[in-house]
């Protein structure tokens, strides 16, 4: 939450808002609040670039609306649900507008996309800045059309006043336009209301569709720059203390276009123990790079398993001293000590990979003393000053150029991979394009770490529920990547991982609750944990959602009745306004919603069952409400489960681009089943075990269940859907497999082999 | 050297025998339209069409395709019904697999005109996505098939590529 805030403020930090003639077009863009030309008009400072004014869009003489795109495209369409917010509020004609995915000038301010925040906290300043350009062109088109401004509406790219109408490009062509919106004179400008919207909620195609159909569309890995070479890395046997002892490549020599070997010193310590192979092709340097022997000293870490990991998880939780603590509601002791009743279990997870199809690459070219980076990255200012730090120049001597990204699922939060493509280029002189094969891409994956949860539930005498008790351990992403983004734990004795602990603070009104977040070291040691699509609430709610089924048997009440019954939205799980409006209420409205769709409590045939499960993710300061419920049928003789259908209530407020929510929660709901059913790997020898396809087995065609999505119609703030249709599906399939066979799966992925021994 | 039709085009190539199609389509003649995904011919991102057929070109040395005909995702040369579809059901999400895809969905449209949704599952299964677009995929794949007898005419399966007159022009 910390690192919310934090990117919020950046993002919305102090700004006026200008809007002025440059050259024939019309430009508007954000700018920081300077003193030192604060006398300046808006024209006369975006003319003379006082000061990297950070543009939002612009308009030419011809009507043609240019919005500029900081966020990473990588399957979400973003780039259209933000232009269309824009473009909604300006009046534009949307077959006008086109958009710019930018490089990493600091003007563009912090540059993040992740945590499905893309929308979410571009919904109001896009709004504003398209409302303020509307009314200084309806202001313009007035004097032009000599009439009252407050008589003219904006739409289609027109002024509109009577019968009297001007075009956008006219106005420009015509007009010269001078105006400057303080921060707070934006602020107070709103969204338009809802029934006026003319593209905000309406059916439309996405922007970056039409390229992805024809091989046109450019990613990372398409860069090419005159003059470079091919490089691929060879990644040590563990990603800490790896040290390259004697290299050998007499074989390698005898690869054609094989060009030599690099043993990368990296300043900022991201790699160690590296070596790149250069050749003139890169089916060369693959090849090269196979011939090398090289000797290494292996990292402490060479001889760890995934049971060594889950052993180190299950004493963490045991311990009831580690970690910190993120809930800490009423007394779980008292509850504890006076209960008559109790029950707990054991959830677990495995390691698991990103697999994002296009393998991690970057092309690197010095060039009058920048150091241009070519790649497809989600947090570009994370790893902006590492990549810096690491060819020892100032930050404002790297630039991140932006390409399509060829999946992110939060892979691309790291920058990693940036970093021995700089290295080499530097060391040779010479541009670099260094591509990861896939077996090198899952080795250097910052996997999903695995993890181990205990739960414990407590009843009185009176057979009531008296609270929870939660215990979490896992590889923390953030405590590598971004420690300056973790908040105190709520006793203030340690720092936690929000974002891997999210969706324990579930809005379930308990009267005793505590969370405790525990980092596990030996994890942390062996591999750089990952943010993987739905990162905290994609493996805690297998276990809290399985748990709350498990509670909800122990007492004989139905996992629905049951979950209403504690979604009462009160205190804390009230809500609060503007983005968790109704709170615990919307929960309890999208299950009661999915309860009626899923025709809940009808007779199934023998050896099939639903299964229920909800989620509020990502987090409670952006929460996406939804409903899960998964129909499976098991085979009792072999325990394999086929899911048949999923449905899923989402309310997202506002659904900004239809289809593209459609399309993301499809994608989040299998990417649910593949990490229930499909995916899953071990750390094997401080490695992950599988590297490609021929072991690592995502979700194919053949396994896509019937899918049945509806999204809830009202008017909220909208929040994001890129991740939070994944969290429900799997304790969704846990609890309709135990609803079927009376099997209770605790470990994911789930398996046939453990299905079949529960039953 | 190494000489084949790409797209209809006279190319020859000097690289050694088992380098990989892909990256001569790639890299030497600069197509990037057709992707590396897995390198052991298991995501079908590199997915072209040899002679007609679906082939994965991160696995095929050249040594297999002398005097071939390669059609490559720019060789539909966005006129193919399938391209069309796939913008209508706003098909992609990244994109990365969906010249793979499309270039498969194509070579059973070839053969097959008006599959069963068992035959569009079975046919496209070797092909990874991993954003999951895959319900939206055998939505356009399945309009294509039933839309229209051009469609018919389009895969004409006595021909032996779907780009016949592509091909007709071809200099192999």
């Amino acid at each position: 939450m910390t690192r919310l805030n934090k990117t919020e403020k950046i993002e919305q930090s102090r700004r006026n808002f200008l809007i002025g003639t440059v050259g024939t077009g019309l430009v508007m863009a954000f700018a920081p609040v300077m003193t030192a030309y604060s006398s300046e008009s808006a024209a006369t400072a975006l003319n003379k670039k006082r000061f990297s004014p950070t543009v939002w869009f612009e308009i030419d003489q011809s009507g043609s609306i240019l919005i500029n795109i900081s966020r990473a495209e990588m399957g979400q369409h973003v780039g259209t649900a933000i232009a269309r917010i824009v473009a909604d509020e300006l009046g534009a004609d949307w077959d006008k507008v086109s958009i710019k995915h930018v490089d990493t000038d600091p003007k563009w301010g912090y540059m993040v996309t992740g945590g499905s925040w893309s929308v979410w906290q571009s919904y109001l300043p896009m709004s504003q800045a398209g409302a303020a350009g509307r009314a200084v062109l309806i202001d313009a088109a007035a004097k032009l059309l000599k009439v009252q401004a407050s008589d003219c509406k904006a739409q289609n790219s027109h002024v509109v006043c009577g019968n009297k109408s001007i075009s956008f490009a006219d106005i420009i062509s015509q007009g010269s336009i001078d105006r400057t919106y303080s921060a707070e004179e934006l602020a107070l400008l709103t969204p338009k209301d809802p029934k006026a919207r003319q593209l905000v909620a309406k059916p439309s195609n996405a922007l970056d569709i039409p390229a992805k159909t024809t091989g046109t569309a450019n990613y990372g890995i398409d860069v090419e720059i005159p003059g470079m070479v091919y490089a691929r890395p060879l990644i040590p046997p563990t990603r800490y203390g790896s040290t390259v002892l004697k290299v050998n490549d007499s074989k390698a020599t005898k690869v054609k276009g094989y060009i030599g070997y690099e043993i990368l010193q990296d300043p900022s310590n991201i790699l160690q123990g590296w070596v790149s192979v250069l050749a003139d092709t890169y089916y060369g340097a693959i090849q090269a790079a196979q011939a090398m022997n090289v000797e290494y000293q292996a990292g402490e870490t060479a001889n760890v398993s995934e049971q060594d990991l889950i052993d180190e998880g299950e004493k963490l939780v045991a311990d009831k001293t580690s970690g910190g603590r993120f809930v800490d509601y009423g007394d779980i002791n008292k509850a504890s000590s006076e209960a008559k009743k109790s029950i707990d279990a054991i959830y677990k997870t495995s390691s698991v990979l990103h697999f994002a199809l296009e393998p991690v690459n970057a092309v690197v070219e010095f060039k009058d003393g920048i150091c241009h980076v070519h790649t497809g990255n989600q947090w570009q200012s994370l790893f902006l000053p590492v990549v810096a730090k690491s060819v020892g120049l100032p930050d404002d001597k790297v630039i991140i150029h932006q390409y399509y990204l060829g999946g992110g699922f939060g892979r691309r939060l790291a920058g990693d991979y940036m970093i021995p493509a700089a290295l080499t280029a530097k060391a040779i002189g010479k541009p670099v394009k260094l591509v990861f094969t896939r077996e090198d891409d899952s080795r250097f994956d910052c996997i999903r770490s695995p993890s181990v949860q205990h739960f414990a539930a407590y009843w009185d005498s009176n057979n009531a529920l008296q609270g929870i008790d939660h215990a979490a351990a896992a590889g923390w992403p953030t405590l590598t990547m971004a420690p300056g983004f973790m908040p105190d734990s709520v006793d203030k004795k340690t720092k936690v991982d929000s974002f891997s602990i999210s969706g324990a603070d579930h809005w379930y009104s308990l009267n005793n609750h505590r969370v405790r977040a525990i980092n596990n070291t030996l994890a942390q040691k062996t591999f750089v944990p990952g943010w993987l699509r739905a990162v905290g609430p994609g493996w805690i709610a297998w276990g809290v959602e399985s748990f709350m089924d498990e509670v909800a048997h122990a007492q004989n009440t139905d996992p629905v009745d049951f979950r209403l019954n504690l979604l009462d939205a009160k205190g804390k799980n009230a809500g609060t306004v503007p983005v968790a409006v109704g709170g615990a209420k919307r929960l309890a409205h999208v299950l009661t919603e999915i309860k009626m769709k899923s025709e809940w409590g009808k007779t199934l045939p023998k050896d099939e069952g639903l299964g229920i499960a909800i989620a509020a993710g990502q987090e409670r300061s952006m929460p996406t409400w939804s409903a899960c419920v998964a129909h499976v049928r098991v085979d009792p003789k072999t325990g394999g489960v086929k899911v048949l259908k999923l449905s899923s209530v989402m309310d997202c407020g506002t659904v900004v681009h239809p289809d593209g929510a459609l399309a993301q929660t499809e994608g989040a709901m299998l990417w649910g089943l593949s990490l229930a059913l499909h995916e899953g790997t071990a750390i094997q020898e401080g490695q992950v075990a599988d590297t490609n396809l021929n072991s690592y087995t995502p979700l194919r065609m053949a396994d896509v269940p019937e899918l049945d999505i509806s999204f809830v119609e009202n008017t909220e703030i909208p929040t994001g859907l890129g991740e939070p249709g994944l969290i429900a599906v799997a304790p969704a399939i846990g609890n309709a497999i135990f609803n079927a066979v009376g099997a209770r799966v605790r470990n994911l992925p789930i398996t046939a082999k453990a299905v079949k021994a529960l039953i | 050297m190494i000489t084949f039709a790409l797209n209809g085009n006279k190319m020859s190539t000097d690289a050694p025998e088992d380098t990989p199609l892909l990256w001569i389509i790639r890299d030497e003649f600069g197509l990037k339209g057709t992707k590396f995904g897995c390198g052991i011919a298991m995501c079908g991102a590199c997915t072209v069409h040899l002679n007609g057929s679906p082939v994965r070109s991160c696995s095929l040395p050249i040594s297999a395709i002398d005097g071939g005909k390669i059609t490559t995702i720019e060789g539909l040369e966005n006129k193919h019904p399938l391209q069309k579809a796939w913008v209508e059901h706003q098909v992609p999400q990244c994109g990365y697999c969906q010249s793979g895809q499309i270039m498969q969905a194509a070579a059973l449209l070839a053969t097959n005109a008006n599959p069963s949704d068992a035959e569009i599952v079975n046919y496209m299964n070797g092909n990874l996505c991993r954003c999951m677009s895959y319900k939206r995929i055998k939505e356009a794949i399945k309009q294509v098939s039933s839309s229209s007898t051009s469609v018919v005419e389009i895969y004409d399966p006595k021909r032996d590529s779907i780009l016949v007159d592509n091909n007709e022009q071809g200099v192999v």
